[in-house]
């Protein structure tokens, strides 16, 4: 069974409002007049914007009206290994050598350049990504400077990370990057390395190149030695050409598990240091104490930030049988109040779905949703005509073995599931390939406490969700990946000890 | 496949309503201070309108409880505040009257006289206010006189001492007991979130009110360093939401004091439609207890009609 639900701006109006206006937001659209995007976008290659020896552009697009951006370059097997031998180049005769302090120098400049151009780049990120700009604005523009700000502290502190142990930077890093957070994952990615004295080869999304090449004109604007930092935009064939290079001597990697696998088998036997942060299906358990209103909040926060592409989204609600039913009515009530629409306006709380592809993935999930008996509630929102939108979702009814329970939609897709007692809530928690992350909802402590001894997640929130902060470690536990960023963890995949 | 747990469940039929102590502190847990601080803030930045601005800017008037309670009230000062009441901008007659005038009992005969045939309401505070710290006898005999004397409304207060420690039941049977006392007039039932200490104790002192009798609850005297802020006025919010649930009931809510500009009021207006819908975006059920707020929200609206800030000599002090 599906129902829609009413918008809150379909409600019947009340006694006040029946003769009067009716009570509207404002479309308060962020401007896009203070800077200008180029035509077409080049590699960053050896400290300059260089054209592709593949002679090949791709079109980059905002998802949320189908419009096309920029032309990207499309790097080849040419120009990834002539950006491994820049890095290498600039890793052996300038990087190494220079003093930790200096290196730091580099890294506070880019951490101030990004604030300095921090409207442009959340537009930016906004027009390529499709999340709502209050996002792009208030969360990733500010934790991508703050990640900078925070390693560069650490750059001529390292001793004091790894006491007693000599510390050596481990060469050339290939990073690769996903498209749900392009600018602040390229933040979570260089700093620590730069930090720890690496050289980067940098290989942004293919549908979220454009503020990485930005955050390349601020690299080149700081005046950072050439080769230290290289970015290789293009798709799969490129990523595969950067992970696969001999002369990498570590690779981190973030995106699908699917990829990752692949990434493993291709580099077992080999040298290479290997990070991954793969997929998740986060489990977001509310006990009956729970404070619920701001529960509501969390999940809501939880699953729609984002349009729901986040790795460590809430998507596996369980829900303590005895509140079942008021959680389902504020969560219905809650989600005709998301605004769905354009991700420049300012009053917007979900935006566009990344891309075709996507959307398609998700629709195919919710279609199994359906057809596997689940009941599906659906805000009633009007979307854009343009573009990629899928109107935030929850299915109640959703057994253990449903697909939807089991697998990564990575769409604003709640699966709702019930537990009697908290040894259920661990055991059915846990039960999933991943372990990416973790919510608990409880008045209770040591019940806080307990779970997050048990629950098998990198991550878990207690009483609030989706909360990011630069010293805070991140990473998975099982198939959502290993190693972790942020925080002193975040230095030791870039350090050899000796 | 299983069953739908939504379907099968009424949750949208409520519960028969009983004057219960019990059913107030059952449905009372916790706030998360932080998730509701964030929530409440994230609302602020919703941007308006122009056409929802002026129209939410006269809603606002409408809602106002323009309030005088200061010890040297005189016939004079408040025979003016009821003029600025009934017409708050004579050159605009678009402008509506403000929903009420809020003064302390004495004053109440001479308001009913200012104010007859207006529309605009009669309010006394009572109880002891704003303290509460009198006999139980002489807060039903002062809200009885109120009344009496042509009171519309009452604002009462609780008993803090008596909550803060503990004593549930005396602030349950002292609202009950005034809202007798009440008869036709309705009761607002101040609980002076300043002195509460927690938003946990906000919602306890919000439910304990409402299934006691409250046909308001409002949040301060004014006569505290705390008065409203957005997220008290968000956890009240939902405490009503949650009591109309379970048992059918509307209950309005009254911030009062801190509230001295347009822009804020429009911020409580867009907390007050995400949380509650249109329905409550009424004077019948939303308030706005304040004494210098009139004044901007006229230069406000007299801003968007003629596109510049006039001085704010072109507005009476009053």
């Amino acid at each position: 069974m599906t129902t829609t639900l009413e918008t809150r701006d379909r409600l019947a109006p009340g006694a006040a409002s029946s003769s009067l206006v009716e009570w509207h937001y404002a479309p308060s659209l962020e401007a896009t007049d203070h800077f200008k995007l180029a035509s077409r976008y080049n590699l960053f290659i050896g400290g300059e914007f260089v054209a592709p020896h593949s002679k090949r552009w791709f079109e980059t697009i905002n998802p949320a009206t189908e419009d096309t951006l920029a032309e990207i370059a499309e790097a080849d097997n040419e120009d990834v290994d002539r950006a491994v031998r820049e890095a290498r180049r600039a890793y052996e005769k300038v990087w190494r050598k220079l003093a930790p302090s200096e290196r730091a120098k580099y890294i506070f400049r880019i951490a101030r350049l990004i604030q300095e151009k921090s409207r442009a780049l959340a537009v930016v990120e906004t027009m390529n990504g499709g999340k709502p700009i209050k996002e792009s604005r208030d969360i990733d523009i500010p934790l991508a400077a703050a990640h900078f700000f925070y390693y560069a502290g650490w750059a001529d502190k390292l001793e004091y990370a790894f006491p007693n142990r000599n510390v050596a930077p481990v060469g050339v890093a290939a990073q690769i990057i996903p498209w749900n957070f392009p600018l602040l994952m390229a933040a979570w990615k260089l700093a620590p390395a730069l930090a720890a004295g690496n050289t980067i080869v940098l290989k942004p999304a293919e549908t979220t190149p454009l503020t990485s090449l930005l955050l390349g004109e601020i690299i080149q604007e700081a005046g950072l030695p050439a080769g230290v930092v290289n970015i290789v935009t293009g798709g799969p064939a490129t990523g595969a050409a950067v992970a696969g290079h001999k002369d990498v001597d570590k690779i981190a990697f973030t995106g699908s598990t699917e990829v990752g696998k692949r990434i493993l088998r291709a580099t077992a036997g080999t040298k290479k240091k290997l990070t991954l942060e793969l997929g998740g299906k986060a489990p977001n358990i509310v006990f009956e104490d729970a404070p619920l209103d701001q529960a509501i909040e969390g999940i809501i926060n939880g699953i729609y930030f984002n349009q729901g592409h986040v790795c460590c989204a809430g998507s596996r609600l369980f829900v303590q049988e005895s509140i079942v039913e008021p959680i389902i009515r504020k969560l219905r009530d809650r989600i005709g109040t998301l605004r769905v629409g354009n991700p420049l306006d300012k009053n917007t709380d979900v935006g566009a779905i990344n891309s075709r592809a996507q959307l398609e993935k998700i629709q195919e999930l919710v279609e199994s949703g359906i057809e596997e008996g689940a009941e599906m509630f659906q805000s009633s929102c009007s979307v854009p005509d343009r573009g990629f939108w899928f109107r935030p979702t929850f299915f109640t009814g959703v057994a253990q073995s449903s697909r939807i329970a089991q697998e990564e939609i990575f769409g604003p897709v709640l699966s709702v599931l019930t537990f009697r007692t908290p040894e259920e809530a661990i055991e059915k928690a846990n039960n999933t390939p991943y372990g990416l992350s973790a919510g608990v909802w409880t008045e209770k402590g040591s019940r806080i406490l307990k779970m997050a001894a048990k629950l098998r997640a990198g991550v878990v929130w207690a009483n609030t969700y989706n909360k990011f902060d630069p010293s805070s470690p991140f990473g998975g536990f099982k198939e959502s990946g290993f190693g972790r960023e942020g925080g002193m963890h975040g230095l030791a995949p870039y350090v050899s000890l000796s | 496949m299983s069953e739908s747990l939504v379907a099968s469940t009424p949750i949208f039929t409520p519960a028969v309503f009983r004057r219960s102590l019990g059913d107030a502190l059952e449905m009372a847990h916790g706030i998360d201070a932080v998730a509701a601080d964030e929530r409440a803030a994230s609302l602020a930045k919703r941007s308006l309108k122009k056409e929802s601005k002026v129209w939410g800017l006269k809603l606002v008037i409408g809602m106002m409880d323009l309030t005088t309670l200061e010890g040297k009230d005189t016939r004079g000062k408040v025979w003016a505040l009821c003029q600025k009441a009934i017409r708050p901008d004579p050159s605009d007659h678009d402008i509506p009257h403000v929903g009420a005038v809020c003064v302390y009992p004495t004053m109440i005969p001479f308001v009913k006289q200012a104010l007859a045939g207006s529309g605009v309401h009669a309010a006394s505070v009572a109880t002891g206010f704003p303290s509460g710290q009198t006999f139980t006898s002489i807060k039903v005999e002062e809200t009885r006189q109120v009344v009496a004397a042509g009171a519309d409304e009452v604002d009462m207060v609780i008993d803090r001492g008596a909550f803060l420690s503990g004593d549930y039941q005396k602030v349950f049977d002292e609202i009950a007991e005034v809202k007798e006392a009440c008869g036709p007039a309705h009761l607002k039932v101040i609980l002076e979130t300043g002195e509460l200490a927690n938003y946990d104790q906000v919602r306890k002192a919000s439910l304990i009110a409402m299934f006691a009798g409250a046909d308001f609850i409002k949040t301060s005297t004014g006569k505290v360093s705390v008065n409203a802020t957005l997220p008290v006025t968000l956890v009240m919010l939902e405490a009503i939401r949650d009591f109309h649930h379970a048992t059918g009931k509307k209950i309005g809510m009254k911030p009062a004091g801190g509230i001295s500009n347009a822009k804020l009021s429009l911020a409580y207006l867009v907390l007050l439609y995400e949380t509650m819908g249109t329905e409550w975006m009424t004077p019948d059920l939303f308030r706005f207890g304040a004494s210098s707020l009139l004044n901007d929200v006229l230069m406000q609206i007299r801003k968007e009609k003629t596109g510049a800030y006039q001085s704010g000599d072109y507005f009476t002090l009053d």
